[in-house]
């Protein structure tokens, strides 16, 4: 393995989308849980324990795009283009989720409240289905043409595998979402959060393990680098480790090291995909020479250092911002006078 | 309708509406910062309503721009793939920079601007707003330097990549600073301060004629006024600069924009008219001879390229280039001239009291909102029918995997749900407005029956 441009590259849009997934799963999550909150004052608790930090959550998912358009153009055209029809619902999605946050509490009528609340949730619930069927796809692999382009049909998205992992991915920004909760919140709401938690935790373990064996199973590809290099398991082992220690934290009431290990399974999870892909970025399932790989999917090598210093200059700040933001609004959740 | 058409209708209607909300965030946060740095020097409570009561407006249009802009960062990929391929490896940087520069420090201020005020001191609260406000201008840089870039390519080679050919970059300061950034940018962003301000002095001139919050509504008439007269004059000399280079750059797009087919000297500008496009000529116009050739070349002898030095596959549609550049040149004299009579009132002391004036300034707010979305029209329409001007054909940029029908079913989809956000938008600001920025006046938390 050369650290070449194109693996630098491949490493740190591995980085932006774990950033995004341990960042905006936890509100995704939290929008999932949102409609079984009972009153109206636990849901805009909800809504306020992400309010100040849910839009530059979703920063990473737009800066990831644009990251992916200009290492990897190939990439971006062919699977926005491919994917058409589930890149226009999980658009449709993503406005909702943003107006619906923005809207509810800004009118107190009950129906109002109500058609937000459904819209919110409903909203996150399917972009994080959205995301991990896509994901899914990736790994499983699509039909692809010699010229790159997508070569299946909307309904071949909708396999199985695809949608284990969907739902996985679900599963999993649900209880990184009920974790966080637990630690924004107190009283009443936090009780609420531990439980839906520890609920949460069983779901997302028995997901795991089976969208483990069926890649096992069925995606042999997937775990050809970690048989070649049995250093690798060692983080199969660390993702693991993180994901068992989560139900110990959270036993002991300590929410802090439980989303702290929620985060770090969500790493080693898409580190291990990225492990798994690596050098490909979308499989072709009709022909392994039509994959697109970080060689053949790439800009030129010039680009790819500009961005590197524009990458280098800019996610220091951007980290600093974010650990700014949220030390600000460290703390649990108090609805006031500026609240949503 | 070809999948094509309905590719660039869907492109047109996305970004049109998205248009609305970004240039208010930007004219509005430079309200912002005024308002906000009044309050830290005197630490008067009524600039603190007043710098709270902006923050809650734009809180409201900035989720808006968010909510439609995340559609704009995926459309090219979705829609327009084959142009993806040809452009990411310029116009992918620019997209990513706007990313890492501007979104991370927008959102990131605006988290401590809307719900920070008893989390942190007035000073840090001060710089968030500050901070804000920059992260919309950075955004406007990177998004107007990419699109530039479309327009006037720069600092580039194209190469054959995997079977195709594509643009690859060979100096990122000429991409950055290609023939039409500079002039575009300053143009966006002083029509994105017309519309703060024009937005500012109609909520302003709103309460002054109700009657209610009166004294921040004065102040905020002031600096509305201010900016909007500063800006409005700007975009005199902006509008001219970019006229030149347009010319210069793109002359099929500015004898678009004059209805100008024969390379005539001196060349006419006409003040108003109808282009029949087969007969060649500008019907029912007043035009003012050689005016064209000395706005454009600085000599009134001197000829202006027309339409006909191209072949007729290389030219924009005429007349709805003209119409709409003609419009938004209107636009901005009606602006120069309704804030310079405010500035005279304001100078006689009578400005408060001039109702009729007053009730203008109220629905003026939608002007400045036309004038930039008109200006949008005739440069993305002037640049046709290339979508890389000069390197790629617009009908060969499209997604050839996007059927027709799929494209069809998501226009539909952009249709009714813009509809519905927009219906809900004004309802919602009408409703801030009316609530105004008295803090007492602010609605209380809801206690609803259990769910």
């Amino acid at each position: 393995m050369i650290a070449d441009l194109n693996v630098v590259w491949f490493v740190l849009i591995g980085v932006l989308f774990i950033g995004y997934a341990v960042l905006d799963g936890f509100d995704l999550g939290v929008g999932a849980l949102h409609l079984l909150a009972r009153t109206d004052e636990q849901r805009r608790l909800m809504l306020n324990s992400i309010g100040p930090v849910w839009d530059g959550n979703e920063v990473w998912l737009v800066t990831g795009g644009g990251a992916l358009f200009a290492a990897f153009p190939h990439v971006y055209a062919t699977v926005f283009s491919g994917f058409y029809t589930a890149f226009m619902l999980l658009l449709l999605m993503l406005i909702f989720r943003a107006v619906a946050i923005e809207f509810r509490s800004r009118q107190p009528m009950l129906w109002w409240r109500r058609t937000w609340d459904v819209s919110f949730s409903m909203a996150s619930i399917g972009s994080s289905l959205l995301l991990g069927v896509a994901l899914g796809n990736i790994a499983w692999g699509v039909p692809l043409g010699p010229d790159h382009e997508f070569a299946g049909r909307f309904m071949d998205l909708l396999n199985p595998y695809a949608l284990l992992v969907g739902i996985t991915t679900l599963a999993l920004f649900t209880m990184h979402g009920a974790i966080y909760l637990a630690l924004k919140t107190e009283g009443e709401m936090h009780e609420r959060a531990h439980a839906w938690a520890r609920n949460a935790i069983i779901g997302f373990t028995m997901l795991y393990v089976t969208t483990t064996m069926a890649t096992l199973l069925y995606v042999p590809h997937m775990t050809d680098t970690v048989r070649e290099h049995p250093l690798l398991f060692g983080l199969a082992l660390l993702n693991m480790l993180a994901i068992a220690n989560i139900p110990r934290e959270i036993h002991h009431g300590r929410d802090w090291r439980a989303f702290l290990s929620s985060a770090a399974a969500i790493a080693a999870l898409i580190t291990l995909f990225g492990v798994g892909m690596f050098p490909e970025l979308v499989s072709a399932s009709n022909d392994p020479a039509n994959s697109l790989t970080i060689y053949n999917a790439a800009s030129s090598p010039k680009t790819l250092g500009i961005m590197l210093i524009i990458a280098l200059i800019g996610m220091p700040l951007v980290l600093a911002y974010t650990a700014g933001i949220h030390w600000v609004f460290r703390g649990k959740v108090r609805l006031d006078r500026f609240s949503y | 309708m070809d999948a094509i058409t309905l590719a660039r209708v869907q492109f047109a209607l996305t970004v049109g509406f998205h248009y609305i909300f970004p240039p208010l965030s930007i004219g509005l946060g430079l309200i912002l910062v005024v308002t906000e740095a009044f309050y830290l020097k005197t630490g008067r409570p009524m600039y603190r309503d007043l710098t709270r009561f902006w923050a809650r407006i734009f809180g409201l249009i900035f989720a808006m721009g968010v909510a439609t802009g995340i559609v704009m960062e995926f459309q090219f990929g979705t829609n327009w793939a084959a142009y993806s391929r040809f452009v990411g490896d310029v116009f992918g940087s620019a997209l990513a920079a706007e990313g890492v520069f501007a979104f991370f420090l927008e959102s990131g201020f605006l988290a401590i601007m809307l719900f920070g005020w008893d989390r942190v001191s007035p000073k840090v609260h001060f710089l968030s707003t500050v901070m804000v406000f920059l992260g919309s201008v950075f955004s406007a840089v990177w998004i107007v330097v990419a699109n530039s870039w479309q327009q006037t390519p720069a600092g580039y080679r194209l190469v054959e990549s995997a079977g195709s050919l594509r643009a690859e970059i060979t100096s990122f300061w000429d991409v950055v600073f290609n023939p039409s950034s500079l002039d575009r940018l300053s143009h966006v962003l002083v029509g994105a301060f017309q519309a703060g301000a024009f937005l500012a002095m109609s909520v302003a001139a709103y309460y002054l004629l109700k009657k209610r919050h009166e004294e921040p509504a004065k102040f905020a008439l002031k600096v509305g006024l201010i900016v909007a007269a500063a800006a409005s004059l700007l975009q005199l000399v902006s509008g001219h600069a970019s006229a030149v280079g347009v010319a210069r750059n793109q002359p099929a797009k500015l004898a678009a924009f004059e209805g100008h087919f024969e390379a005539s000297a001196p060349a006419p500008q006409y003040l108003f008219g109808w282009v029949d496009e087969r007969e060649q000529r500008v019907r029912a116009s007043i035009a003012i001879p050689g005016l064209l050739s000395l706005l454009v070349t600085g000599d009134s002898r001197k000829p202006v390229t027309g339409l006909n030095a191209f072949a007729p596959e290389d030219r924009p549609p005429v007349n709805p280039v003209f119409q709409s550049y003609h419009l938004m040149v209107g636009i901005g004299f009606a602006l120069i001239a309704l804030s310079l009579v405010g500035l005279l009132l304001w100078a006689r002391g009578t400005l408060f009291e001039s109702r009729r004036l007053l009730w203008l300034y109220v629905f003026a707010v939608a002007l400045p909102q036309a004038a930039n979305q008109l200006g949008w029209f005739s440069a993305e329409v002037g640049r046709q029918p290339w979508i890389v001007y000069g390197l790629l054909r617009t009908k060969d940029g499209v997604s050839r995997v996007v059927s027709a029908g799929q494209a069809l079913s998501s226009l539909i989809l952009f249709v009714l749900v813009y509809a519905l956000l927009f219906a809900l938008f004004i309802y919602l600001l009408d409703r801030k407005i009316r609530q105004g920025p008295a803090e007492e006046g602010m609605e209380l938390s809801f206690k609803g029956p259990r769910a």
